[in-house]
């Protein structure tokens, strides 16, 4: 899992697809799963990373993590 | 570097909410580090607002309808060109197009330059033959059929799924979901642009349009794709931003390429949830987002007219991503001396 070369996120979380003209904003947390998916890790390895970080249950965590996982496929900001 | 005077008259001073591209392509022409213009507009109606923009129109002559032939426009053209000497004309209607690559070289023998499609390229690209079109160059095109009468309408629905899009012959398009609706669309296309109407399959994607310009060679001179943001509810962008997709521009210039394209040019596409890129229609003129064009770092009006003046233009390779327009209105306040001015001797 990857986000694609030329999609452009700034520090405060704004995202632009160059490609589509799409733009998104993250919050807090959105960019840290960004970051971390940018470090290369797995899901299975940003999910264990952010139930050490927040006060969270496992099936909420996963919840959340794949539906922004999928928000970011069907925007084609990640590279298959 | 002193900038070379010329005259440029504009048509498409109707920056309504509708616009035509007159005023975003004076912006352009203004912007010029090549040429010091003065610019003559050219209108139709008393309340085009270009007409009272002094600081980018500096004289403005009524001209007939297209409806009322090529020839009432010669003699008006050459009525304001006896006072104006003018060097370059930019129609940007596809209206009046007709009649002005007809008197291409009548008008070139008393010196004033166009840089327009061939007729056969501008009937060719006619929303009613795009599907021929599609075939002859090789690029996909939404199914579609022109029909003359409700009967032609009725019987062509029999085969299409709803909803389709029904088109008018120069402007407009509208979703029909059932054939009540279809029928409405008909009569309403039929009376304002005339005959025939336009029925096409309905692509459910993302709208996206290209701004070229071709030199008549081969060349794509410039070539600036955008996204729409906003959309009024007559389908027109309110907002747009400049977008980096290599297909789009391959398809441009596959398409000036293939048909030896002169003049600017507005490609309408949409691409479809499968990724596959269909042309929605070819406007055979510059379009009114063409300032977006010029802020991303292609200014296509100034290029035109080195063009028609048979300059050599080097190609544009690049363009700013990101670049965004935003459209606004703002209401001038104007004397009624000046509508009257115009109103009585056709020209201010």
């Amino acid at each position: 899992m990857k986000i694609k070369e030329n999609i452009a996120i700034s520090e405060t979380g704004f995202v632009f697809n160059p490609t589509t003209g799409d733009s998104f904003t993250l919050n807090e947390t959105g960019r840290k799963v960004i970051a971390l998916i940018n470090e290369g890790k797995t899901i299975e390895q940003t999910a264990k990373v952010l139930k050490e970080t927040f006060d969270v249950d496992d099936t909420t965590l996963e919840r959340y993590l794949f539906d922004f996982v999928y928000d970011l496929r069907i925007n084609k900001l990640l590279e298959e | 570097m002193s900038r070379t005077k010329i005259t440029v008259a504009v048509t498409g001073l109707n920056n309504i909410d509708s616009p035509g591209p007159g005023i975003p392509v004076i912006r352009g022409i203004k912007e010029s580090e090549e040429f010091n213009a003065r610019i003559i507009g050219l209108a139709y109606e008393h309340l085009e607002p270009g007409i009272y923009m002094s600081e980018l129109v500096d004289k403005t002559y009524m001209i007939p309808y297209p409806s009322k032939g090529k020839e009432a426009l010669y003699d008006r053209l050459m009525e304001i060109h006896k006072k104006e000497n003018i060097d370059v004309i930019i129609p940007n209607f596809d209206a009046e197009l007709f009649s002005f690559i007809k008197l291409e070289n009548q008008l070139n023998k008393v010196g004033i330059k166009t840089f327009l499609p061939t007729l056969e390229q501008f009937e060719e690209r006619h929303k009613s033959n795009l599907p021929a079109y599609g075939k002859k160059y090789g690029v996909d095109i939404p199914q579609g059929t022109e029909v003359f009468s409700i009967a032609d309408l009725n019987n062509a629905l029999k085969s299409m799924e709803y909803p389709v899009m029904v088109k008018g012959k120069y402007y407009d398009a509208y979703k029909a979901y059932s054939e009540e609706q279809a029928i409405a669309y008909f009569h309403k296309m039929s009376a304002k642009w005339g005959l025939p109407v336009i029925l096409q399959e309905f692509i459910d994607g993302t709208e996206v349009n290209v701004i070229a310009l071709g030199d008549g060679k081969g060349n794509l001179t410039a070539a600036v794709p955008m996204r729409k943001q906003y959309i009024t509810d007559k389908g027109k962008a309110w907002g747009g931003i400049t977008i980096e997709d290599q297909s789009l521009l391959d398809l441009a210039h596959k398409i000036v390429s293939q048909s030896k394209w002169r003049g600017g040019m507005e490609l309408e596409l949409i691409r479809s949830a499968n990724g596959k890129l269909y042309i929605l229609e070819i406007n055979p003129r510059i379009p009114a987002w063409v300032y977006l064009a010029v802020g991303a770092g292609q200014n296509i009006p100034e290029a035109l007219i080195k063009l028609a003046l048979g300059n050599d233009v080097k190609p544009y390779t690049r363009y700013d991503v990101g670049k965004m327009f935003i459209r606004y209105s703002y209401d001038m306040i104007v004397d009624i001396d000046r509508f009257s001015t115009l109103a009585t001797s056709g020209e201010l």
